[in-house]
C-alpha cells in the first residue's frame, strides 16, 4: 500500500539551517574558516587602499543598448598589447643587442634551443600583426559609429596617439632579429623618415644615433622598443581606459535615444 | 572687472593687511613658499631629464673620426670598367658597417666634373639614393640598377630612371704612396656639384638642397697628412 506523505511539521519543530561557522557539533568548519580569512584579508587591504570602490566603479558601469561584439575590440587589442609585453618580457631574458653578430645569434638560440622560444617568439611575432589589426578594426569600428564625436574627442586623441606609438613599435621591433631583411627594412624607414624637410636628416641621425648604421644603432632601437614606447602606451591605454569608464560608451547609431512615437500612439 | 579693483591698492603686503607682513613685504610668504617648492621641483626634474636629453640628442651633434682606407693600386682600375670593393663605412660593428663601392679610373671624355686631387679615381656608393637599397652595376646595360623600387643610373652614377632624387653619392679619392686611398662619402647634385653627405632621399636640386640641411654628424674632407701606410707584405708603387 501507498504511503501517504508524512504531514509538515510545524514551524517551531523544523530543523533549523546551522548558523554560519559551526558545523552543528559547536566547531568551526575549517573550510569556512578559510574562507572567513580570505574575506578578512581582502578587507583589511580594501579599507585602506579602497581599491573596490574603482573596480566597481569600472566593471559594473551601466552600457547603452545595443551593444554588440563591435564593441569588444578595444578590449581585444589590449589584449593583445598584454601578450606583447609578456612575451616580449620573456624574450628579453635571452635577446642580446649585439650588432657584430650576437644579436642574430641570440635569436638562433631562441627560435632553436630554448624550451618553448619558438613559440614564444611566434606569439611575439604574429601578435604584433594582430595588435596592428585590431587596432585599425578598433578605430574603424570608433569611427563608423561615430564614437569619437563630443564629448568623446580626447579618447579619439588619445587613441590616435596610441596608433601610432603601436606603428613605432613595428618599426622598432622589426630590426631586432638582425637579419637581412631587419637591416635593410631599417635602412628603407629610417631614410624615409628622412625625407621629411629641415627636421627629418636630423632625425636619421637620431634614430641611427649617427651618419651611418654604427654600433650603437641596435641597442638605441631595442631601449626604444622595449623600454621606452611601451611606458608611455601603458600610460596612456590607462588615460584611455579611464575615460572610457568616466564618459561611458556611446550606443549604437541605430539606437534611438527615445521610444519611436508610433508605439506610443499603438500603445494607447 | 579685477584689474579695475586692484589698481588703487598698494603692491606693499603690510597694505593688503596681510598677517604678519613686514614693512616693504611685496610677496606674501604663501606665495613665496609656492614658487619656491614648485620652482625646486621644477629644477630637479630639468637636473635629470635635461642631461639624459642630452645624451639621447648627442649623436646628432658628434662627429666620429674617420680613417681613409686603402682599396687597391691605381693600375688595378680602368677607366671604362667598374671593380666592385668592399669597404668599412663604421668600423667595429662587423658585417653592418661594411659597404661596396664602385671604383673605376676617371675617363676624361666623360667625367665632365672638373678634376682635383680627389677624383683621379672615381667611387660610387653601391647605396641608391632613393631610400639606401644597393645598387648593382649591370655591365651589359651599362646601368646601375637598383632592387627595391626599380631605381636606374647611368655610367656616372645619374640617375636616369626610377625614382631616385639624385646621383649616387661618390666618395673622395686620393693617390698616394702608390696606392688608391678612399676617403669619406660625399653627395653630389644633377650637375655633379659636391654637397656634404646626405641620406638616401633627399634632392639636391634647386629647392631641396634648402629643405634638406647639412647634418653635424657628416665628415668634412679629413686631413690628408697621416694616412695609413700600405701593409708591409706588399711592395708599394707599381
Amino acid at each position: 500500500m501507498p504511503k501517504l506523505p508524512a504531514p509538515p511539521l510545524p514551524k517551531a519543530l523544523q530543523p533549523k539551517p546551522k548558523r554560519p561557522g559551526q558545523n552543528g557539533n559547536g566547531k568551526v568548519d575549517p573550510k569556512e574558516a578559510a574562507l572567513e580569512g580570505g574575506i578578512h584579508a581582502i578587507d583589511w587591504i580594501d579599507e585602506r587602499m579602497a581599491i573596490s570602490g574603482g573596480l566597481r566603479w569600472m566593471l559594473f558601469r551601466k552600457v547603452p543598448r545595443g551593444v554588440n561584439w563591435f564593441y569588444t575590440l578595444g578590449s581585444a587589442t589590449l589584449f593583445a598589447f598584454l601578450n606583447q609585453a609578456i612575451t616580449g618580457v620573456f624574450l628579453a631574458m635571452y635577446y642580446r643587442p649585439d650588432a657584430t653578430g650576437g644579436a642574430y645569434e641570440s635569436m638562433r638560440y631562441i627560435t632553436d634551443d630554448a624550451f618553448l622560444g619558438q613559440f614564444v617568439r611566434a606569439m611575439h611575432k604574429w601578435g604584433a600583426s594582430v595588435m596592428v589589426i585590431l587596432i585599425f578594426l578598433h578605430m574603424g569600428r570608433v569611427f563608423f559609429f561615430g564614437a569619437y564625436k563630443y564629448p568623446r574627442e580626447m579618447t579619439w586623441i588619445i587613441g590616435v596617439v596610441l596608433l601610432i606609438l603601436t606603428m613605432a613599435m613595428s618599426f622598432t621591433g622589426y630590426l631586432l632579429p638582425f637579419d637581412d631583411r631587419a637591416y635593410w627594412a631599417t635602412i628603407v624607414g629610417v631614410n624615409i623618415n628622412g625625407t621629411a624637410p629641415f627636421l627629418g636628416p636630423y632625425l636619421s641621425d637620431f634614430l641611427r644615433a649617427g651618419p651611418e648604421f654604427g654600433a650603437t644603432t641596435l641597442s638605441r632601437f631595442y631601449a626604444i622598443h622595449m623600454l621606452l614606447l611601451p611606458g608611455l602606451i601603458i600610460a596612456l591605454i590607462g588615460a584611455h581606459l579611464y575615460l572610457v569608464s568616466k564618459l561611458g560608451i556611446s550606443a549604437p547609431p541605430w539606437i534611438k535615444s527615445h521610444e519611436e512615437p508610433e508605439l506610443d500612439i499603438a500603445e494607447v | 572687472m579685477p584689474d579695475k579693483r586692484k589698481k588703487n591698492l598698494s603692491k606693499y603686503t603690510v597694505d593688503l593687511n596681510m598677517p604678519g607682513a613686514f614693512e616693504g613685504e611685496t610677496v606674501t610668504r604663501r606665495r613665496f613658499m609656492n614658487i619656491t617648492a614648485q620652482g625646486m621641483g621644477v629644477a630637479a626634474t630639468m637636473a635629470f631629464s635635461l642631461p639624459a636629453l642630452g645624451f639621447a640628442l648627442g649623436p646628432i651633434f658628434s662627429r666620429e673620426p674617420f680613417e681613409w682606407q686603402i682599396i687597391g693600386k691605381p693600375d688595378d682600375f680602368t677607366e671604362t670598367e667598374y671593380n666592385l670593393r668592399v669597404i668599412t663605412l663604421v668600423p667595429n660593428v662587423g658585417e653592418a658597417g661594411k659597404s661596396t663601392a664602385y671604383i673605376r679610373k676617371r675617363w676624361p671624355a666623360v667625367d665632365t666634373e672638373p678634376e682635383d686631387e680627389y677624383n683621379h679615381i672615381v667611387a660610387l656608393t653601391s647605396r641608391c639614393s632613393h631610400l639606401g637599397c644597393p645598387v648593382r652595376w649591370v655591365a651589359s646595360a651599362s646601368r646601375f640598377l637598383c632592387p627595391c623600387h626599380g631605381g636606374i643610373y647611368d655610367f656616372r652614377g645619374i640617375r636616369v630612371g626610377g625614382p631616385p632624387v639624385r646621383p649616387l653619392n661618390r666618395f673622395y679619392t686620393l693617390i698616394r704612396n702608390g696606392y688608391v686611398y678612399l676617403g669619406p662619402m660625399y653627395s653630389v647634385n644633377v650637375e655633379l656639384r659636391r654637397f656634404s653627405n646626405r641620406d638616401p632621399g633627399q634632392p639636391l636640386d634647386g629647392i631641396g638642397q634648402y629643405l634638406y640641411p647639412a647634418r653635424f654628424s657628416t665628415s668634412t674632407l679629413p686631413p690628408t697628412t697621416n694616412l695609413p701606410l700600405p701593409p708591409p707584405g706588399i711592395p708599394a708603387g707599381s
